[in-house]
């Protein structure tokens, strides 16, 4: 497999598509959380919102632009986070970020399973300028995730 | 071919992409190649003749001094510059900056009365185009900030041209400065730096033309153009990185006061007080990037030998084959026009490709061995207009082949494919 196939398997180009949890929406009675991040070199961004029920978040969705890479990276988040718990969506974001840091290699099993349709990423690793691109919707949700736990109901 | 096939001058040109074979290198508008000659010119000078610029009184210190100031001599020539004209500087972006920054100074009562002329506040305007890289946009925004100056612009068509249609209006008794580029890192275009020079030149404004997609490709004369003062950069053209220059007419730069201070820019220094020197010294604050302005000087030279008319036609037949190869690729959109003849367009080609985002083109292109730029190339503002968020460029120099627009031309064909649902075409 060439890097490039490696990079854009068929489940990211679906993904990418499909754009799971695209159309933001508040639930009603949820704390809400919301955050944009923007990649300055190409200018895409995303605003991702949460939705927590107690420790639990029950709620993922997402508005915006950018490439295949970007965009089924944050339709993965969705599928993976909603209905998590804070701990457990701590611990897959751990992990999709050393997914990042293999630089092509293969997860450990037990990652690879935790990841499901994440893995497929693990061909971004090999090129460091598109790592940025496969991050961008985790950092929104990191940051979301903060905001959320901020308020109060 | 106007003139022999130069990839072999170009010693990174033989190595291998990314997965092996050829290297496609389209992303010279970004930055450029260096030929052996510049490279060796720079060994050359740091093996034997290296020691420190205008302060010393040993053998190497001569040499060196005598290298950086011929460095200077060879580029003022390249661009039509005479003596004390031309200013090194990192880049084109700092070249714009100590323009823009002196401008402010001299508004702060900075430089004393022979700097008046460059002083603004409310009431006075400066004027770009919307078709700027941000490197000419930014420093004159920030100039309005600081002193109450007011920033209006030219605007651009839906196809990427100037609309000249309001500029007596907008270039008016107001104007203090127009900030311009000649030739677009988007679209191409090549604009008509006479029509704005005469324009500004009726309201007594100053012209500051951004030259760093020109002067590696069109031979260019800032004291024919009649501009006041321009910036560009070596790694454009061949040269260094680290090393650019700005090029000012005698009179002006002699009386723009410094934004930059510090050591060989003064005439004498009290506790209170400072006199500076003239130019260039009163610029050149701090050592200064000697080996780089060797290796520019280089780079000039080789494109003198290579002649700069061959070097405009070389680029022009490549702009066409460029720009009609890309345009006529189904789903795939030319920023800009065709262009050529009586519409000229530098040797590049910004597109969007129809439900790709350029940062996939730019990976499938890379697959095949071919170097672009992807994004929004430092000018949203004309990615905005011409209503897209980024794009993806390829970019010519003079050792591009007719072969490296044609690998680009196959790859580009096939990008749509790779990234349409499985069953569809
Ligand atoms: C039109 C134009 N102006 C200014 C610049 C800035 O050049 P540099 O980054 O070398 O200062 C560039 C480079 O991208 C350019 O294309």
């Amino acid at each position: 497999m060439s890097g490039l196939e490696q990079m854009y398997q068929q489940v990211i180009i679906d993904h990418a598509r499909e754009r799971h949890g695209f159309g933001l929406d508040s639930p009603a009675g949820a704390r809400i959380g919301e955050s944009h991040q923007v990649n300055p070199v190409c200018g895409d961004e995303i605003r991702l919102r949460v939705a927590l029920d107690g420790e639990r978040i029950a709620g993922v969705t997402w508005e915006g632009h950018g490439c295949s890479i970007s965009q089924a990276s944050v339709s993965v988040l969705h599928d993976l986070i909603e209905g998590t718990t804070l701990d457990e969506a701590s611990e897959l974001s751990s992990a999709f970020r050393a997914l990042m840091d293999l630089r092509g290699d293969p997860p450990d099993p037990e990652i690879d399973d935790m990841l499901g349709d994440g893995s497929a990423f693990v061909g971004v690793g090999r090129y460091p300028a598109r790592i940025k691109c496969a991050l961008l919707g985790w950092m929104a949700l990191k940051d979301a995730l903060i905001q959320a736990q901020k308020e109060t109901r | 071919m106007p003139f022999r096939d130069v990839r072999a001058d170009f010693p990174i040109l033989t190595r291998e992409a990314r997965e092996g074979g050829r290297l496609t290198y389209l992303d010279s508008a970004a930055t450029s190649h260096q030929p052996a000659d510049v490279l060796r010119a720079q060994e050359e000078f740091v093996r034997l003749h290296y020691g420190a610029v205008g302060r010393g009184a040993h053998l190497l210190a001569e040499e060196a001094t005598e290298a950086f100031e011929a460095a200077r001599s060879a580029v003022a020539g390249f661009v039509g510059a005479g003596e004390g004209e031309i200013v090194w500087t990192g880049n084109a972006t700092a070249a714009i900056n100590l323009v823009a920054s002196g401008m402010g100074a001299a508004s702060q009562g900075i430089g004393g009365s022979e700097s008046r002329g460059f002083a603004l506040g409310a009431g006075d305007e400066i004027v770009v185009t919307e078709s700027e890289h941000h490197a000419n946009i930014i420093p004159w925004q920030v100039l309005a900030r600081r002193t109450g100056a007011a920033l209006r612009w030219i605007p651009v068509d839906d196809v990427g041209h100037l609309v000249l249609d309001g500029l007596d209006s907008i270039v008016n008794e107001r104007t203090k400065v127009m900030a311009f580029q000649h030739a677009s890192n988007v679209t191409g275009l090549i604009h008509p730096v006479g029509r704005l020079v005469d324009r500004a030149r009726a309201v007594g404004a100053l012209t500051v033309l951004d030259a760093c997609q020109s002067v590696p490709h069109l031979p260019v004369d800032f004291a024919a153009l009649g501009v006041d003062f321009a910036g560009f950069s070596g790694h454009k053209m061949l040269g260094p990185t680290g090393i650019g220059a700005l090029y000012g007419r005698r009179g002006l730069l002699d009386a723009l006061p410094p934004s930059v201070y510090g050591g060989s820019t003064i005439k004498t220094v009290t506790m209170t007080e400072t006199t500076w020197l003239g130019a260039p010294a009163r610029f050149e604050a701090g050592s200064q990037p000697v080996v780089q302005a060797i290796g520019l000087a280089a780079a000039a030279r080789y494109l003198s030998a290579l002649g700069m008319t061959q070097v405009a036609a070389h680029d022009e037949r490549l702009a066409n084959r460029l720009r009609t190869g890309v345009s006529s690729i189904e789903g795939v959109r030319l920023l800009g026009p065709i262009g050529g003849g009586s519409d000229p367009v530098l040797g590049l080609a910004a597109f969007t490709v129809e439900g790709v985002h350029p940062h996939d083109v730019g990976q499938v292109l890379d697959d095949a061995g071919i170097a672009v730029r992807v994004g929004h190339h430092c000018a949203q503002p004309l990615h905005a207009r011409l209503g897209a968020q980024s794009s993806t460029r390829a970019s010519a120099q003079v050792y591009t082949s007719d072969d490296d627009i044609d690998r680009l031309l196959e790859a580009l064909s096939g990008v749509r494919r790779y990234f349409a649902p499985k069953g569809a075409s």
